[in-house]
């Protein structure tokens, strides 16, 4: 997928937990959402995306996606 | 007239406890104090002739054919207008009534076309019944007098025509347009003999402010106001009771029927959604399910540049699931999804999810409600613990105050916004916030009392000025919040809200609302001891479409609105099983009941029970299935009843996505937008063709019931049942009633549904189970599902979408009452009177600074594309506002709408795209090549046309 579509979708659920939590609240929170509703590619690809730099990302969604561990491939797949 | 099976008590039922005893002709009656003397006698079996009086209107007392006697007093009185005390004793038959009654309906007769009371008359109404059970048929008077004939009949409206000849002015029209409908379209001109129905200021129907929801006709006692399908067919032999496939509403129709061809549908007065009122769609728009359009036969094709091959079902499903299967062989098992649809039954839903968790073997499987009414789910789940509204319809007629946000139900659920009407000519009070005057803002008898008009996009700074309100003027519950809500979450709302920068007076300039109007509403809906919140897509199809969900969430809950009939937070739903599919587990995370895909629990259960191993995460949501498939990640697509190439935003993102596909499965009606793209087309049935079960916006199951057998053969389970078996998964369901069963089985909420109970019941209202075995009227009671109501901050974020100098104007895009969504269903009925295109509402300011008269060709221009629309120039939009609806697919509507959505669901930000609008002469470059690739897929198709 597109990585600038993801950095976006990243930074607006950021926007949200940023406004809505304190730091250590909206870090949980947000790597969270990414876990329960991003399909496993999307997250490799973003955490991919951040350990290269991240650029695009907020400080929050870095620190966040920080946070994540790569999704395992399924062995089915 | 109503349904032919229909008893008529001939008044309202009082609901008033008390009881009263009387007598009728000697016999003892015992009835609720408030009856009229005429139902208490129907009550028992005792029919009073009647013309003017029917059981869903008020008693009006003008035909004087009900008159009774009644020991001790003079006279004799009208016994629909005359109530039952206690003692009484009456006489409804004796030589003098009969007397009276005979002269009576001889007058009728004398001024009544001879024809429509004789015998051999070929349609059954009540004047020619009471005609006939009084032995009048003839007339003393003769026919050379002055009489009301040779009037000239009107037509106009496609459905139903009014033949003043036959009017006695009898007033149910009027009243029923009054009392049922709430349009007051109708009225008696003249007085004495002059006396007749008009429409308006004595218009054509068609041209008038009737909005033919046919409520007229059916109280209409002799055929002045008649269906023409009734005319056009042989009368009736049966009725089927079912539930509407339009909007959300989910209103519950008898579909009378001759052989198997529908000859009307009676909106039921036992329908629980309902209550026997319709709109023009649901009464009278079902042509399309015989239109010529309907493909009947399955079709593959190798490219989507090839013609269409008619095939046999079975070469068509064993092409699909081959294909299906190759794909994943070659790509992965995740290159492949499914997606169920709002328009299809629950258990169609439910077995496509199922086919693309069992059989496909990942999770990306998702539901139209992604582009709807997703963030509904998450915000109403993440406060108050369950993604669905609080209350039945019914509520509303205990509310006080009406928040009505973003939905314009007149249009979109015109049945819910009768009922609204009525409560709001009753007295409760209404707020409406809306960029645009819709018609509740002002109509006849109803002014809302406040509009807060905001600009688009700016939905979550109004309501944090609103509960800026409620919070600093004391005027929230705390005691409630106390009991009810999480003291944490509450306190870091409160202070939140509280912070001068989310005041009335400083979110002015964001919002466009003048501080005074927001503090007004907020007080009204604060103080009032029933505060109920209605919302619609004005509130999800945003940025911040689930920020605003919780905004709302909060404001109920700090107000202590939620848990009790006449509050609530409800979302009007636009689809008929937009609720439904969303419950049956259609979105990529999550099993039927809203539980997590990552639940190990809810996962071994249905592992258990489909006997397969289940993915522990979630799927590709549908933007996210579009993004792969352009990345050549994502090959296959099972569509079941939607059209993506249509509703969804950014048209030629969508279509880019299709095109780069290798197997795309379009199961439908129609040859639509989306099937442009598909490589195999399975023929859908309607939902006259099948049985099952839809959701309506307020939980409720309802039947829906086959009216005639599929026409392409098999209904939609079917096929996907099909299709299961031939990717090698077993499907072995012989009705869709088994499948119910396994729902509720797996269910929590489900688990004391069954077609039996359904049958029983007539509807029921979810949760179900052994807490609430008939099922749950208003949830939270007590407390809320998830224990404690959770409050969320909710701070405005500005939408990237802005107005610039390049685009100036803000495009938000919605609804109009004659059509349906896409406009699939109702572009192939006569609705196409009333809305034969989309157009472009423009403000006569910003119409007048680039040229534009009305009717003027105009170019839509945003980041994405650009189409080519009508100029509606009018003051229903602000200024720097423009608006449209996406009802047909050369409008080109969602060419111009860009990828932005909701961040939590990806909803598409549809009610704002930054727009230029220029006059313009010729269609779009992207409406050109539409019109080619319409042409082309006509020609690939035979016969097959488009309208």
């Amino acid at each position: 997928m597109h990585i600038d579509q993801l950095v976006t979708m990243a930074n607006d659920i950021a926007a949200f937990f940023h406004g809505a939590s304190d730091r250590g609240d909206a870090v949980r929170d947000l790597a969270t959402h990414l876990r329960r509703y991003w399909d496993p590619r999307m997250r490799k690809q973003i955490i991919d995306h951040c350990n290269a730099g991240g650029a695009g990302l907020s400080d929050l969604a870095r620190e966040a996606i920080g946070t994540l561990t790569v999704p395992v491939d399924s062995p089915r797949s | 007239m109503y349904s032919l099976d229909h008893v008529d008590l001939g008044t309202p039922a009082s609901d008033t406890a008390e009881s009263v005893t009387i007598e009728i002709d000697g016999a003892s009656v015992t009835v609720p104090a408030g009856t009229s003397i005429m139902r208490a006698a129907a009550s028992v079996g005792n029919q009073i002739p009647k013309l003017c009086a029917t059981d869903n209107l008020r008693a009006f007392g003008s035909c004087r054919l009900c008159l009774v006697e009644i020991d001790g007093r003079r006279g004799y009185p009208a016994s629909c207008t005359t109530q039952v005390a206690e003692g009484m004793k009456i006489r409804t038959q004796s030589d003098k009534l009969s007397q009276l009654r005979r002269g009576v309906m001889e007058l009728y007769v004398s001024d009544h076309p001879q024809d429509l009371i004789s015998d051999q008359a070929p349609l059954r109404t009540e004047i020619k019944d009471m005609a006939q059970r009084l032995g009048v048929t003839e007339t003393r008077y003769g026919w050379d007098g002055e009489r009301h004939s040779g009037l000239a009949k009107d037509e106009s409206n496609p459905y139903f025509t009014f033949d003043p000849n036959a009017c006695i002015v009898c007033s149910r029209c009027v009243r029923a347009c009054d009392e049922v409908q709430g349009t007051l379209a109708l009225t008696i001109e003249g007085r004495g003999f002059d006396s007749r129905v008009v429409a308006s200021q004595a218009e054509s129907f068609v041209d008038s402010e009737c909005v033919s929801c046919g409520a007229c006709v059916e109280a209409c006692p002799t055929t002045a106001l008649q269906e023409k399908s009734l005319v056009a067919s042989p009368m009736p032999d049966r009725s089927v009771t079912t539930t509407c496939a339009y909007c959300g509403v989910g209103c519950s129709f008898k579909a009378e029927v001759t052989d198997d061809a529908v000859v009307r549908m009676v909106p039921s007065r036992e329908g629980h959604a309902n209550q026997g009122h319709a709109c023009v769609k649901g009464r009278f728009a079902y042509g399309y399910v015989t239109h010529s359009d309907r493909i009947l036969r399955p079709m593959i094709r190798q490219k989507i540049s090839d013609p269409w091959r008619e095939v046999s079902w079975d070469e068509a499903i064993e092409y699909a699931a081959h294909e299906f299967k190759r794909i994943q062989a070659q790509y992965g098992r995740d290159s492949v999804g499914g997606i169920t649809s709002s328009r299809c039954t629950n258990e169609e839903a439910y077995l496509v999810q199922k086919l693309v968790r069992a059989a496909f073997g990942n999770n990306n499987v998702d539901t139209c409600a992604r582009v709807c009414h997703s963030p509904t789910g998450y915000g109403l789940k993440h406060t108050l613990g369950e993604s669905a509204g609080t209350q039945a319809f019914t509520s509303v007629m205990q509310a006080d105050v009406i928040i009505m946000v973003g939905a314009n139900p007149t249009e979109g659920h015109p049945v819910f916004a009768s009922q609204l009407k009525r409560r709001l000519r009753q007295g409760a009070k209404l707020i409406v916030v809306d960029p645009r005057v819709i018609a509740l803002v002002r109509t006849p008898h109803i002014e809302a009392d406040y509009h807060l008009q905001l600009r688009p996009g700016t939905n979550v700074a109004l309501m944090n000025a609103l509960a800026h309100v409620v919070v600093t003027e004391g005027l929230a519950q705390e005691a409630y919040v106390a009991a009810r809500c999480e003291a944490d979450s509450y306190r870091k709302w409160k202070d939140f809200v509280a912070h001068p920068d989310r005041s009335p007076e400083a979110t002015a300039d964001i919002t466009g609302v003048a501080a005074e109007l927001v503090r007004g509403a907020a007080r009204l809906y604060a103080k009032a001891h029933n505060g109920a919140i209605y919302y619609g897509l004005g509130v999800t199809e945003h940025s911040q479409g689930t920020t605003t969900v919780m905004c709302i969430a909060n404001l109920a809950m700090a107000t202590g609105n939620l848990g009790r009939e006449g509050v609530g937070v409800n979302p009007l739903r636009g689809q008929n099983n937009v609720q439904g599919s969303c419950d049956m587990g259609s979105f990529p995370h999550e099993l039927s009941g809203y539980r997590h895909i990552s639940d190990t629990a809810t996962r071994a259960l249905f592992e258990s029970a489909w006997g397969v191993h289940l993915e522990a995460e979630p799927g590709l949501r549908i933007p996210n299935m579009f993004e792969a498939a352009l990345d050549g990640s994502f090959k296959g697509m099972y569509i079941q009843g939607e059209d993506m190439a249509q509703s969804d935003p950014n048209t030629q993102h969508v279509t880019a996505a299709f095109s780069a596909m290798e197997c795309v499965v379009v199961q439908d009606l129609f040859l639509n937008e989306t099937a442009k793209y598909a490589h195999v087309f399975l023929p859908g049935s309607s939902f006259l063709e099948k049985d099952g079960t839809f959701t309506n916006a307020e939980r409720r199951i309802s039947r829906v019931r086959k009216v005639m057998p599929p026409r392409a053969g098999l209904a939609d389970w079917e096929v996907t049942v099909r299709l299961a078996n031939a990717l090698g998964y077993p499907m072995q369901y012989r009705h869709p009633s088994e499948i119910m069963d396994e729902i509720a089985a797996l269910t929590p909420t489900f688990t004391g549904v069954s077609y039996a109970k359904l049958d029983r019941l007539g509807s029921i209202q979810w949760p179900c189970n052994a807490a609430a075995p008939d099922g749950t009227l208003t949830m939270h009671i007590d407390h809320f599902v998830r224990g404690k109501g959770k409050f969320f901050v909710t701070e405005y974020v500005p939408t990237s979408e802005r107005s610039t100098s390049r685009f100036p104007l803000l495009l938000t895009t919605g609804r109009v009452l004659s059509q349906y969504n896409v406009g699939a269903q109702t572009r192939r009925t006569q609705n196409v009177v009333w809305h034969d295109e989309d157009r472009l509402e423009i403000h006569p300011h910003d119409a007048e600074t680039r040229g534009i008269s009305d009717r003027d060709w105009v170019g839509v221009a945003s980041r994405a594309g650009e189409t080519v629309l009508r100029a509606d120039v009018t003051d229903r939009v602000q200024p720097g506002v423009v608006y449209t609806t996406f009802h047909f697919p050369e409008s080109g509507a969602n060419v111009v709408t860009t990828e932005n959505s909701d961040w939590a669901t990806n909803c598409p930000e549809y009610k704002v795209t930054a727009v230029q609008v220029i006059k313009v002469s010729q269609p779009s470059e992207w409406q050109k090549r539409h019109r080619e690739l319409t042409q082309r897929q006509r020609v690939r198709t035979g016969s097959v046309s488009q309208i």
